[in-house]
């Protein structure tokens, strides 16, 4: 009895700074979606920031649930649970729900998964069991060590693409081979691959159809579509620009609150909490940010268990990349590729896989006295 | 268990290393740097003009929409074109009383303010920024007064954008076709490829098949306007790129001579030339004027349209299936000599009828035309004959041959809108009625009647395979395609779908029987004789209901939809065919009297044109 209360003490003094965090986030998510959709055309009689809200509640117990089931029983499931992604997405090319001409979720009953998301999550696991059973012979990784999980990431990217979901593909991969690098890919190996990436990368060109094709380029030259892409970048750089240092405040954003920001509750949620709150509050909610993923270097640096740090760094990967390429979309320095930000994008599959990913955190962090 | 130390060792030499782990807390906090660094330039260094962008949504985004590409001739004559077009443009959110603001614009404009008013109110609950079209198409003068009165209209503007204009108005109509609001099935099926709602397309002819060419890109603009809308600067500008010129092969001098000829009669005539498949002129009557479309067509009008029991909106060149009458002669013809079922001197009695089990079948000559041959039988368009010879090729075989012309299926010049047309077979009487074929049935088969059904496209692939020597060529009606720099991007090349099934000598006796037909004194299609050139052609007058013996004797009048059919199918010179020309005139009677003359006109007028020097590339 006495052990079990040790436990929860100690499961409470390591994860306190993370379940803070976790909080301030999902609030300013649901704060900000409640000014960004007011008003906004819910696809239910539930308001968005409500939805949101009961996505966070489904996240925490899923977090949980990762958290209590040993890292290492996860490990030994990882290939079957990618396999199931898979199966997932490709359900998704097949009978998948068509949205603004991309065909991305997966009705289940009375809601709709987005299968790309799960699959990053999945991808993080598999990585990471590769690795733990195939030790580095001289301390690094040579190209042929990679080769089974850059097949796995390829065909996760390769039926993401197809969706098309430019952005998480950019996602799965970034991961993806952050992972790699840091569970001691050698940089020539790296190079190399990178250099085949880019030789095949006429060969999956020519696999697109035509309007894919035409997305993709409009989606690297906004310019090509000044009515679209472009008017997005625009309005989202006015938006965060005139929130000055101390913004227009709460439920005053003009842009977004007079429609002017297009998808302020999903790719441009920032600017409009850039717009309400200034610069003080992106300065705190992009520190938020800093601090979550400084938290999980930190339990990748406590980690004894190779395979846990490797994971932990791979929960830094999941959260560093969207937020970096999210917020640099939506002040104009990369081009627009609808890529979430995590807890404050509207999204249930995207904040309940950040939850699990935490969770995975949280689990390496709790158990790594037991080696 | 362990010692720390060894567990530190440990750490250092499996990866992740510490070293790992450093540098990507350097790469984060660099990451980091650079995006608060930008946030401090976009809302402390220039916040201000942000705020001044935003500041009442200083943005407007305009369209700048593309011109659509020319159409031309093959003289190079303009047959579609862009005009500007004025709309009245608003943006919700900038009308702050709507009714009074409406109830003004309706003293200069003509407009429906009661129902503007409620279009702008709904709008300002969903896009209140973003700029809609309230009336298209306003004359100078509502132009001239919204421009001097629009410091009282806030949100309210004029907008140029070129519409599709046919200076030749219904000529060619039906080769043209028409542009129209893009519907929701095609934004469907184009999804991905750039098309937005409210975009014009081609909705029929050749501005449906050419979209692809003709359309261009939309530019962009996004302007910087004050608080009453006045435009201060642009901010951004992106241009349009024009569609993708058109010249087609079509002779507008001879498509109105055609027009002419056909005149008020319903019906269809396609000239070109039979080597290429080049079409030069294609006629289509009753038609419309393609310009109702370009500024968007009234429900009435539409009705109008689509409900007339002469359909105009209908191409009857390409999508009018007739019983092809004794034109199909020159199938069952080639057959027979083919099969060797005939020679061209075997004589076959005509005693006016020919019997079939228990039934008659009629000949066009009641007394009968007593022995004849080949030559003369296709002359005079004995019927007897061809029963006869359809008799003894059976219903199967002729179906070969007539497909082999290239009858019985659409040709390949619209596939959008082509009819297939019918060749009946014993096969397809089965599948279509659970019935054999009957023997009474091929006989009127042999001469074009029954169940058999063409185009007159199709008629027009036929007799051009006849004066070509054989090619069963697919028609065509591009010349070329160039885009906005002068590069060409597609240019006309013949294209055979193979060649009909006779031998070189079939196809010799066959033209010079079908000369005969218009030359020779007996011939039933004199009436297409042009002085001083050989014109070959063939007669075909089409039952559309079987009228009784005693009908016709009594010389009754016959109710116009109950008439039948006039064809009339040719080329020239016969020597060296330079045009084929196929006329239909619905309910015209004697392919001879009614369509044998406007082929002539149209022959005339092409060689005279030839003559004269300036059907340049005819042929």
């Amino acid at each position: 009895m006495g052990g079990e209360v040790l436990r929860t003490n100690r499961f409470l003094r390591d994860a306190w700074p993370l379940l803070v965090l976790v909080t301030f986030l999902g609030s300013v998510g649901i704060v900000s979606l409640y000014s960004a959709a007011a008003g906004a055309e819910t696809w239910s009689r539930l308001p968005i920031y409500m939805r949101q809200g009961i996505f966070f509640g489904i996240g925490m117990v899923l977090g949980a649930l990762v958290t209590v089931i040993d890292y290492r029983r996860w490990l030994d499931y990882a290939w079957i649970i990618y396999g199931v992604c898979v199966v997932l997405l490709v359900a998704v090319l097949v009978i998948g729900k068509v949205t603004s001409g991309s065909q991305r979720w997966l009705n289940l009953g009375p809601i709709a998964i987005q299968p790309s998301e799960l699959a990053k999550w999945a991808l993080l696991l598999a990585i990471a069991r590769h690795f733990q059973a195939n030790q580095p012979v001289q301390g690094y990784y040579t190209l042929r060590d990679v080769m089974k999980p850059s097949a796995a990431v390829a065909l996760v990217a390769l039926l993401v693409v197809l969706e098309p979901d430019l952005g998480s593909t950019i996602l799965v991969m970034l991961i993806s081979v952050s992972m790699m690098i840091m569970a001691g890919l050698r940089i020539r190996s790296l190079l190399k691959v990178v250099g085949v990436g880019l030789l095949c990368l006429p060969m999956g060109w020519r696999m697109l159809a035509d309007y894919q094709k035409k997305r993709i380029i409009i989606y690297l030259n906004p310019q090509q579509d000044p009515l679209g892409a472009g008017y997005h970048v625009t309005q989202s750089k006015i938006a965060v620009g005139s929130g000055g240092l101390l913004g227009k405040g709460y439920l005053q954003g003009t842009q977004s609150q007079l429609h002017f920001l297009p998808e302020h509750h999903t790719d441009f949620a920032f600017s409009v909490w850039a717009e309400e709150w200034g610069f003080v509050g992106c300065v705190l909610l992009l520190g938020a940010f800093l601090l979550l993923i400084f938290y999980c270097l930190s339990v990748a640096s406590r980690a004894t268990d190779p395979v846990a740090r490797l994971i932990a760094l791979g929960v830094v990967a999941f959260f560093f990349w969207p937020v970096f390429m999210n917020v640099a979309m939506t002040l104009g320095l990369l081009p627009v590729v609808g890529i979430a930000l995590p807890f404050i994008s509207y999204g249930g599959s995207s904040l309940v896989t950040s939850m699990m990913a935490l969770g995975l955190l949280l689990n390496v962090h709790t158990r790594r006295f037991l080696f | 268990m362990k010692s720390l130390k060894w567990e530190e060792d440990q750490q250092e030499k499996l990866p992740p290393s510490r070293k790992h782990i450093q540098w990507a807390t350097i790469v984060i906090i660099g990451v980091f740097l650079v995006l608060f660094l930008r946030l401090w330039q976009l809302q402390i260094l220039e916040g201000e003009t942000f705020e001044r962008l935003s500041e009442k949504n200083r943005i407007r985004l305009r369209k700048i929409p593309f011109p659509r590409g020319i159409v031309m001739d093959k003289n190079g004559q303009v047959i579609a074109d862009n005009r500007a077009s004025f709309n009245l443009m608003v943006v919700p959110a900038e009308v702050e009383d709507p009714s009074s603001v409406m109830e003004r614009l309706a003293r200069g404009v003509q407009l429906d303010s009661h129902n503007a008013v409620s279009l702008v109110k709904q709008a300002r609950k969903k896009n209140p920024f973003r700029s809609m079209v309230l009336r298209e198409g306003l004359r100078w003068e509502e132009v001239a007064w919204v421009e001097t009165n629009r410091l009282d209209l806030p949100g309210i503007w004029v907008e140029v954008e070129p519409r599709r204009h046919y200076p030749e108005g219904r000529k060619a109509a039906h080769v043209l076709g028409y542009v129209g609001e893009i519907p929701e099935e095609l934004l469907k099926a184009w999804r991905g490829k750039g098309y937005r709602v409210g975009d014009r397309v081609g909705r029929s002819g050749v501005e449906k098949t050419l979209e692809p060419y003709l359309r261009g890109r939309d530019g962009g603009i996004q302007v910087e306007v004050d608080a009453k809308g006045r435009h201060l600067g642009v901010l951004q500008e992106v241009s349009f790129e024009p569609g993708a010129d058109v010249v087609l092969t079509l002779d507008m001098r001879l498509q109105e001579v055609a027009e002419e000829a056909l005149g008020d009669r319903t019906g269809a005539v396609v000239a070109g030339d039979p080597k290429t498949g080049a079409i030069l002129a294609m006629v289509s009557h009753p038609s419309f004027d393609p310009n109702l479309f370009s500024e968007g067509i009234s429900a009435e009008t539409w009705k109008s349209l689509t409900e007339s029991r002469d359909h105009p909106l209908t191409n009857r060149a390409l999508m009018a299936q007739y019983p092809p009458g004794s034109t199909y002669k020159i199938v069952t013809a080639v057959a027979a000599l083919e099969e060797g079922i005939i020679t061209k001197d075997t004589p076959i009695y005509c005693p006016g009828h020919y019997t079939v089990g228990n039934r008659d079948y009629r000949c066009m000559k009641k007394e009968g035309h007593g022995w004849i041959r080949f030559r003369e039988a296709l002359i005079q368009s004995c019927d007897v004959y061809f029963y006869h010879l359809g008799h003894l090729l059976g219903v199967d075989r002729l179906a070969r041959y007539a497909k082999g012309f290239g009858l019985g299926s659409p040709t390949g010049f619209d596939p959008d809108q082509e009819k297939p047309g019918l060749i009946p077979t014993s096969a397809w009487k089965k599948k279509r009625f659970g019935t054999p074929w009957h023997a009474g049935e091929t006989v009127v088969a042999a001469i074009g009647q029954g169940y058999d059904l063409v185009t007159p496209i199709q008629q027009f692939v036929m007799i051009s395979a006849v004066a070509n020597g054989g090619e069963v060529m697919i028609p065509q009606i591009v010349e070329r395609v160039v885009g906005p720099d002068g590069r060409v991007l597609a240019s006309l090349e013949p294209r055979s779908q193979g060649r009909v099934p006779a031998s070189s000598s079939t196809l010799r006796l066959l033209k010079e029987a079908l000369r005969g037909v218009v030359q020779d004194p007996r011939g039933t299609g004199q009436r297409a004789k042009v002085p001083g050139v050989d014109v070959a052609g063939k007669t075909g007058t089409a039952q559309v209901v079987r009228m009784s013996e005693r009908m016709r004797e009594r010389k009754v009048a016959v109710p116009y939809r109950h008439r039948d059919h006039a064809w009339f199918v040719c080329f020239a010179p016969v020597e060296e065919p330079k045009i084929a020309v196929v006329v239909v005139v619905e309910h015209g009677g004697l392919g001879g009297m009614e369509a044998a003359p406007i082929a002539q006109r149209v022959i005339q007028a092409f060689l005279d044109m030839k003559r004269s020097g300036d059907g340049r590339g005819s042929s």
